[in-house]
């Protein structure tokens, strides 16, 4: 069983893992096994989402992320807020108001990532413009897709838009303006994102589509929010704020990209199962007429994510209440051109196919192993109950095809059958040897 | 040469509640063999294609995937109705689906000639009142 060595934000608790199935078959992409009494997560197959977090009633799931005390090894420190944080506070008018309300928790300035967001959206219009991308292109704001993309869908990657997500190219525009302002050096400036999930810390310690991320790190916005409470009312508001258009802001939740992006020739899903049906819509060219692709793997977009406090229908309808206050103004207007060579929006490096699927380099091993595989899963009852600690049936054969389980009577139901018929035979043979027992009366 | 490995899905006639799950397994399949790219997108198409066509034309049949280690090959076959013009039936935008099909936003004619399109080797034998045998391959890189 391999363990985790790449950075993932999602971790097992050991000590609070009861061995419990409940996360196994939550995981979209079957990344969870049990095995010796506790959870063990494969490390190839995990993309970040935050189900298993969600579903664990143990809270043995958790998502490390950096706290308040990290971003004091920077002398200046800058926090991006992802626009989701707006719909954690019940009748809030203006995001100003909670931006305030961050300098006053250890931050020397803030950075709508909703700004990111209006940058991107005008650079991925721009960069529609290549019909060489096949179509759709797919959306690359949620890392968790990304990710799902390189493990179950790699060779849809060249559908995945190449520029970068919105809270990159907000930290670079922050810092930037940061250092011109205040005359320090880049190094100095700590940018902090004020994440609603682990797909994207993991994002900013092991980088898509760049070899490095902007971001030193990422405050849980659970972790921030009751602070940020008291400091939400009080706040005066400040007259060199330059906002975010509603489309920026609206990117919090599912369709507020599609919707800027390409309002009449897009499509957005939420929820990784959803997903995941599309992109199969995508493989099999059935989406050929439509021009962009936004997948969220949470339920309702980023405020669906398994950091945030707000329930994600009430902070969707919060946003929705927000953004229709905003002035009707799209980030082609409000972004200039310019502003797409000044900081880099595009990515350095292609986005990696994942061989996780694979059960062999060999072809013809891989088939041997497929041919193993299915015989044994004819033997298997099928009700995918999760006790031998792998999702399905046809996980467990997997399994043990790859090594990771080493006998079929892992299978509760197996096993029980295996000893109906061992407790047949001792029958049996107690009876056929009765006359050697000496301890019965001769039959007269 | 023997195939490695052979799979084979039964299609039931007008069954659309089900119908893609032998192309969803067909290419899981091949992306657990290490298939990739430009194949296994073609494979996709044309799994998905002729396993629809099976289920909106046919009056059932089945789907068969067989590994070879070079190749790649899906055979489709069904107890009729059979096609009576199959040059007609070749013709991008010919289709005789059926409303309810049609409903379903199938029956835009490119199912076969999307077949042709993407297989490397593509073979359709059809008798009227026997039914309709389509032989589609695809090489490995």
């Amino acid at each position: 069983m391999p363990e985790q060595t790449r950075y993932h934000s999602v971790r097992l608790d050991k000590d609070r893992c009861r061995g419990c199935t409940n996360c196994l078959q939550h995981c979209p992409t079957e990344a969870i096994r049990v095995r010796g009494g506790r959870a063990h997560i494969i490390d190839t197959l995990c993309i970040d989402c935050g189900e298993c977090i969600r579903i664990c009633d143990y809270h043995a799931k958790v998502a490390v992320t950096d706290t308040l005390e990290d971003i004091r090894r920077f002398k200046y420190r800058i926090a991006l807020p992802a626009p989701t944080l707006y719909g954690q506070f019940r009748g809030l008018r203006k995001p100003e108001y909670v931006l305030e309300a961050l300098k006053q928790v250890g931050f020397d300035d803030v950075f709508e990532v909703a700004r990111g967001a209006d940058v991107v959206t005008r650079a991925i219009r721009e960069r529609l413009r290549d019909k060489s991308i096949p179509r759709p292109v797919i959306s690359s704001a949620c890392p968790a897709v990304v990710r799902l993309i390189q493990v179950r869908f790699p060779e849809l990657l060249e559908h995945v838009i190449d520029i970068r997500q919105p809270m990159e190219v907000a930290a670079s525009i922050a810092r930037g303006e940061f250092c011109k302002k205040n005359g320090c050096k880049p190094e100095e400036v700590g940018c902090f994102f004020i994440t609603p999930c682990p797909a994207k810390m993991t994002a900013i310690r092991r980088p898509l589509g760049q070899e490095k991320s902007e971001l030193d790190g990422a405050i849980s916005m659970m972790e921030i929010y009751g602070l940020l409470m008291p400091h939400i009312d009080k706040m005066q508001s400040n007259p060199d704020f330059e906002p975010a258009t509603r489309y920026g802001v609206a990117w919090a939740t599912s369709d507020g990209e599609a919707n800027a992006v390409s309002p009449e020739r897009s499509l957005s899903v939420d929820g990784i199962p959803n997903v995941i049906r599309v992109l199969e819509e995508v493989e099999n060219d059935k989406l050929r007429d439509l021009e962009y692709l936004e997948g969220n793997a949470c339920i309702g977009g980023c405020v669906g994510g398994a950091l945030v406090f707000e329930n994600n229908y009430v902070a969707k309808a919060a946003i929705r209440q927000m953004v229709s206050a905003m002035p009707q103004q799209h980030p082609d207007a409000s972004v200039p051109v310019s502003m797409l060579t000044k900081y880099p929006v595009k990515n350095d490096r292609p986005f990696e196919p994942s061989a996780a699927l694979r059960l062999d380099e060999n072809l013809v091993v891989a088939l041997q192993k497929m041919n193993r595989m299915n015989q044994i899963l004819e033997r298997l009852p099928g009700y995918d109950c999760g006790s031998c600690g792998s999702p399905t049936c046809k996980a467990f054969a997997e399994d043990i095809v790859r090594g990771f389980v080493k006998s079929e009577m892992d299978c509760v139901h197996l096993m029980k059958n295996k000893l109906r018929i061992m407790a047949q035979d001792m029958v049996t043979l107690a009876q056929s040897t009765i006359d050697l027992g000496g301890n019965h009366h001769e039959s007269e | 040469m023997n195939a490695l490995m052979t799979n084979t899905y039964p299609v039931t006639a007008a069954d659309y509640t089900s119908a893609g799950r032998a192309s969803a397994d067909i290419k899981r399949k091949l992306k657990q063999l290490g298939v990739s790219g430009d194949v296994l997108r073609r494979v996709a198409v044309a799994s998905y294609e002729v396993e629809l066509n099976l289920v909106i034309h046919s009056l059932g049949g089945e789907l068969s995937l067989s590994v070879y280690p070079d190749r790649v090959q899906l055979v489709s076959s069904d107890v009729g109705p059979g096609i009576p013009d199959l040059s007609l039936a070749m013709r991008e935008g010919w289709s005789t689906a059926n409303d309810e099909a049609r409903s379903l936003g199938f029956g835009a004619g490119m199912g076969l000639p999307n077949m042709k399109r993407n297989a490397d080797d593509f073979d359709i034998q059809s008798e009227v009142g026997k039914g309709t045998v389509i032989t589609m391959g695809f090489r490995l890189a």
